[in-house]
């Protein structure tokens, strides 16, 4: 067609000429920092998964009562999948005259798939990475059975008919998550000497474990393929199954790493937007001379149209390539600093920033077009006529239905994309508002002012629409990254309040009623302080409302184990720290009341008002659900699904549990409390909780880095602010020059003008990130929400500076240039 | 012989400080083809709102344009456009080239809107001919006033339009280089056998019009002849 021709020559020569530079670069920029953002968020996503999976040992493990069908394995090999088997199974673990019962984890070469295990020559000597599984004839025992037994590496243990050699002493091993309660001491060895100890037989109590590991989307289809032919009894879980905690944080974090996401995407929103104002303004007198020449109206809309898609899609695909080649150098040099290995990220996130980014170019770019074309020919004669009216609001609401659309896919996640687009929608409406409102309090302020002031003063109320604009698009980039940093600072507080250095690390289980005065009086005077001990009850969920229970009803693999075994009840008056109510009232004393962790009861389908009954050893009871709670899970305290009002429970058989952090080399309190209360079950997980918090730890540093990464995406934006009003500046630089205004007058009247616009827009994005950031941390994250009154301060100071300086930075340019050479230019 | 352009009772009419003003004001009119006419008069006189309403670049109050035999007022504004595109020419006080595309491309784009082969000899040939080949691929501000004066000469006689129009096209020039591309324009218009109508300030162009039309307030006062 003779105007694709046409309009790809004018785009060619506007791009050799610069005139679409800015355009290019603001939307190459645009979508490069949203692929960078996207695909590096998406690489630390894989990462912190891999890395969780470490605590597994594996990707994906299938745990059942009877041997597992070969099916599974065979598959998963046959899928290129690592996958390999194990068997746990309790044991006498005999020594002399000394035996233990000790939990034995039988393992196959390559064990574990993911993390590993650590080994030593004994107490008190540094542990180090073992080169493969326990060598036949030998086991691995940890430091509770060394203890427990007086072992010394070397020495002989009998297990079932034969003798063993104990080869190092285990102290660290991934299959620990799998057992947080599982009892006892531990003992790793190889598969092929469990048959020699003829300790299983048919009927023995035996875990059998399949253990599946390799790359992620094999594992992905792997794991559907396998959840859809899962025989009854066998359960696949992976690390966000296995652990609450985990997965907590995990959810977290991505999150936040969408919320970065979607900053990069307001900012890039708001680059574009500036960039196709200006871009319009400049096709102005292109559009006056081609009509001029005889061109109708719609062959102008095509020719422009050609050029817009054009240049969108050569941006696009630049900063496609761009992001990806930035986020492989992120990658780099956070694999660098963190210590994690990323994984290679997926096209997916490059591909779908260039789709936003052309949807972003036509969204904007095309409804001043619409209006471009009806431009007067007259224009040519007469320069002071001819803006037309700007384009209709529905052709604006279209193209804003389509970036919302689109930013909503690129959250990947339906409630914080809604959320984020609410938020920004309000803040442009109430930043153009009050933007508008207060240029006209402020010219009240003219009359006795310096000539600097009121030229300032001047050039924003000259300019009022710009103004506007500009506020406001300063306001949405600076609210995206001012809601970052409160969201940021909330999440690192309360992982750092949820797991400080002095988290528990040991739980007590099994305490009898009539132990608890006496166990604590040792942990005060061995400790100096009393941990909080919960009655536990064990009940058995028969009935919802009167109707019986049944785990075939619920599709959900999680929620069919979860009617199936035990509960752990407790009773208390008083709230436990690190829960929070979300729904209904904490109980009212003197009534039967329950409280029911809010994520179970989605789970399980409870609703506030539900009654529920519990069976106590034979015993039934019912009661009504008035609470739900929010539970930190990745607190490490002690935790429970459901708490009961002590009216109700008090009278139930139950023992008690507890929590309590010990200290390095205070291993003697645990023995004192083993030799003292032999019915007492400790569960050591500090081997877990460090696990945890080094995790917590490279997330808060992988959050840190995109949080970086999102601000300077924010300085560009601030660039493409500025410079959309900069020709105009040019021209009244020069007209102020000849007219002897000197340069300290010409940047006094710069300065105050730059100024106040970033005064406004810092100030309004303080607002809206202070609402933004306390709807998302409540809501989404899930997170207390601090207020920090620093927000002000830092809105206003980045904005006073970032567009004081940055503006002030340009018009030094121009007041370098002799103002004939500036007039000139723009003739 | 049927008028090139023919105004009658052409009327505009702007709200000025409330008040209705006629800044053109019930002028009639007639240029034949081959003719120079020269509009003058002082500013706000109205000459750039006559010019403007001649070409179908602005809609008239009251009264009727017609363009080689076309009625504008008649047609809608791509109507004009098209009228515009087949038969006229245009030189501005201001120049009016684009800025990002060189002297060749500005001269080749009427041709390249209207779908001509061989736009970029045409182009070259008429650039050579107004002296400025080796300035083919400048910039705008690469070229002094009067070069760029020319360039856009060049573009308005490339399409070899029957009637040039052309608004102050020395008012931005000093008197000597204006009065080579006043040279310039009537020797084209005298190769091309084109119709000139145009505004001016300068008597030394208006004295080499076949005729004069002088404004003042909007309406036309007396026809000089040359």
């Amino acid at each position: 067609m003779n105007d694709l021709g046409l309009g790809l020559r004018l785009l060619a020569r506007m791009l050799r000429a610069g005139e679409l530079t800015l355009l290019a670069i603001a939307l190459a920029l645009a979508v490069a920092s949203m692929a960078t953002v996207a695909l590096f968020t998406d690489r630390t996503r894989l990462a912190l998964e891999q890395e969780a999976n470490r605590l597994l040992g594996a990707d994906l493990v299938f745990t059942s009562s009877r041997p597992l069908d070969a099916e599974l394995l065979r598959e998963a090999r046959w899928r290129g999948l690592n996958a390999i088997s194990t068997l746990s199974f309790r044991s006498m673990v005999v020594r002399a005259n000394a035996s233990h019962l000790a939990e034995i984890t039988a393992v196959e070469p390559g064990y574990p798939l993911r993390g590993s295990t650590r080994i030593s020559a004994g107490r008190g000597s540094d542990d180090r990475l073992p080169s493969a599984i326990p060598e036949a004839g030998t086991i691995w025992g940890d430091e509770r059975l060394v203890g427990q037994l007086d072992l010394r590496v070397g020495d002989r243990i009998g297990l079932g008919n034969r003798d063993f050699v104990l080869a190092a002493m285990l102290t660290q091993d991934p299959s620990l998550t799998l057992s947080v309660l599982g009892l006892g001491p531990r003992v790793v060895m190889a598969r092929a000497d469990v048959e020699s100890t003829g300790l299983i037989a048919p009927g023995s109590r035996v875990v059998h474990r399949l253990l599946v590991a390799g790359e992620r989307a094999a594992v992905e289809s792997y794991r559907t393929w396998a959840g859809s032919r899962l025989p009854q009894g066998v359960r696949l879980e992976g690390v966000r199954d296995a652990r609450p905690e985990i997965r907590g944080a995990l959810e977290r974090a991505e999150r936040f790493m969408s919320l970065a996401a979607l900053a990069a995407v307001a900012l890039a929103t708001v680059a574009v937007m500036l960039a196709a104002r200006r871009f319009h303004d400049r096709q102005l007198d292109v559009c006056a001379m081609l009509r001029c020449l005889g061109a109708s109206q719609w062959r102008v809309f095509r020719l422009e149209l050609v050029q817009l898609l054009g240049v969108g899609a050569l941006a696009s695909v630049a900063g496609a390539v761009l992001g990806y080649l930035g986020q492989a150098v992120l990658g780099q040099w956070l694999t660098a600093v963190i210590g994690i290995g990323l994984p290679q990220p997926g096209l997916g996130a490059a591909l779908r920033a260039a789709a936003l980014g052309l949807v972003l170019m036509l969204s904007f770019g095309l409804p001043p077009l619409l209006s471009l074309r009806r431009i007067p020919a007259l224009r040519v004669l007469r320069r002071e006529i001819g803006v037309p009216a700007a384009a209709g609001a529905g052709a604006y609401a279209l193209g804003g239905a389509c970036v919302a659309a689109l930013v909503l896919w690129h959250a990947g996640d339906l409630r914080l994309g809604s959320y984020v687009l609410v938020g920004c929608l309000a803040t442009l409406l109430a930043a153009a508002m009050l933007t508008w409102g207060s240029l006209r309090l402020l010219n009240a302020t003219r009359r006795g002012a310096g000539v600097s002031w009121r030229y300032g003063l001047a050039s924003l109320r000259r300019r009022p629409v710009a103004t506007v604009w500009q506020v406001v698009a300063l306001s949405l980039g600076l609210t995206a990254v001012l809601t970052l940093t409160l969201i940021r600072a909330d999440l690192l507080h309360a992982w750092q309040g949820n797991l400080p250095a002095d988290a528990p690390n040991r739980f007590l289980v099994n305490i009898q009623p009539d132990q608890s005065a006496s166990l604590r009086e040792i942990l005060r005077a061995r400790l100096g302080s009393v941990p909080a001990l919960y009655p536990m009850v064990r009940a058995r969920l028969v009935a919802i409302n009167g109707n019986a229970v049944d785990a075939n009803r619920y599709a959900e693999d999680r929620a069919r184990r979860l009617v199936e075994r035990e509960f752990n009840l407790s009773w208390t008056n008083d709230l436990p720290a690190h829960n929070r109510i979300s729904a209904g009232a904490w109980h009212r004393p003197g009534s039967s009341s329950l409280s029911v962790e809010e994520g179970i009861a989605r789970t399980l389908g409870i609703r506030l008002g539900d009654r529920l009954t519990y069976d106590v050893a034979g015993a039934r009871f019912e009661a009504p659900v008035t609470s739900l709670r929010r539970v930190e899970w990745d607190s490490f305290r002690v935790n429970f699904f459901v708490i009961g009002s002590p009216e109700l429970l008090a009278g139930q058989p139950s023992t008690y549990i507890t929590s309590f952090h010990l200290p390095p080399g205070a291993a003697a309190v645990v023995n004192e409390l083993i030799g003292r209360f032999p019915n007492v079950v400790v569960i050591d997980v500090a081997a877990l909780v460090s696990q945890v918090q080094e995790m917590i730890e490279q997330v808060s540093r992988a959050l840190t880095f995109i949080f970086v990464f999102t601000v300077a995406a924010g300085i560009l934006v601030l660039y493409a602010g500025i410079v959309s009003t900069h020709d105009e500046r040019v021209r009244e630089v020069a007209i102020m020059r000849t007219l002897g205004a000197n340069r300290a007058q010409v940047l006094r009247a710069h300065a105050t003008e730059f100024g106040l616009i970033g005064a406004l827009a810092g100030l309004f994005a303080a607002a809206a990130a202070s609402a933004l950031g306390y709807v998302l941390a409540i809501n989404v994250l899930g997170l207390p929400y601090r207020s920090d009154p620093m927000v002000w301060g830092l809105g206003l100071l980045a904005g006073v500076l970032g567009v004081g300086g940055a503006g002030l930075f340009l018009t030094r340019r121009v007041l370098a240039t002799p103002p004939l050479t500036s007039l000139r230019q723009l003739a | 012989m049927r008028p090139i352009v023919e105004a009658i009772g052409l009327v505009k009419q702007v709200v000025s400080d409330g008040r209705d003003l006629n800044i053109v004001d019930n002028i009639s009119l007639r240029v034949f083809p081959g003719e120079s006419v020269a509009i003058v008069g002082v500013s706000g006189s109205g000459k750039s709102t006559l010019l403007g309403l001649l070409a179908g670049l602005d809609t008239p109050s009251a009264g009727e344009v017609l363009l080689d035999g076309e009625n504008l007022t008649a047609l809608d504004e791509d109507g004009r456009s098209a009228v515009r595109a087949r038969a006229v020419g245009f030189v501005f006080q201001s120049f009016q080239l684009l800025p990002a595309l060189t002297a060749l491309e500005n001269v080749m784009l009427p041709l390249e809107l209207a779908g001509a082969r061989e736009a970029h000899r045409a182009a070259a040939a008429l650039l050579d001919r107004v002296g400025l080949a080796d300035r083919l691929n400048h910039y705008p501000k690469q070229l002094s006033g009067g070069e760029q004066q020319r360039v856009a000469i060049a573009r308005a006689f490339v399409t070899r339009p029957k009637l040039l129009l052309a608004d102050e096209p020395t008012g931005n020039l000093d008197a000597a280089t204006g009065s080579r591309i006043v040279e310039l324009m009537f020797e084209l218009n005298r190769e091309q056998g084109a119709t000139l109508l145009l505004v001016t300030h300068d008597e030394s162009i208006s004295s080499r019009c076949h005729r004069t039309l002088r404004l003042a307030a909007g309406r036309l006062l007396a026809e000089a002849p040359a």
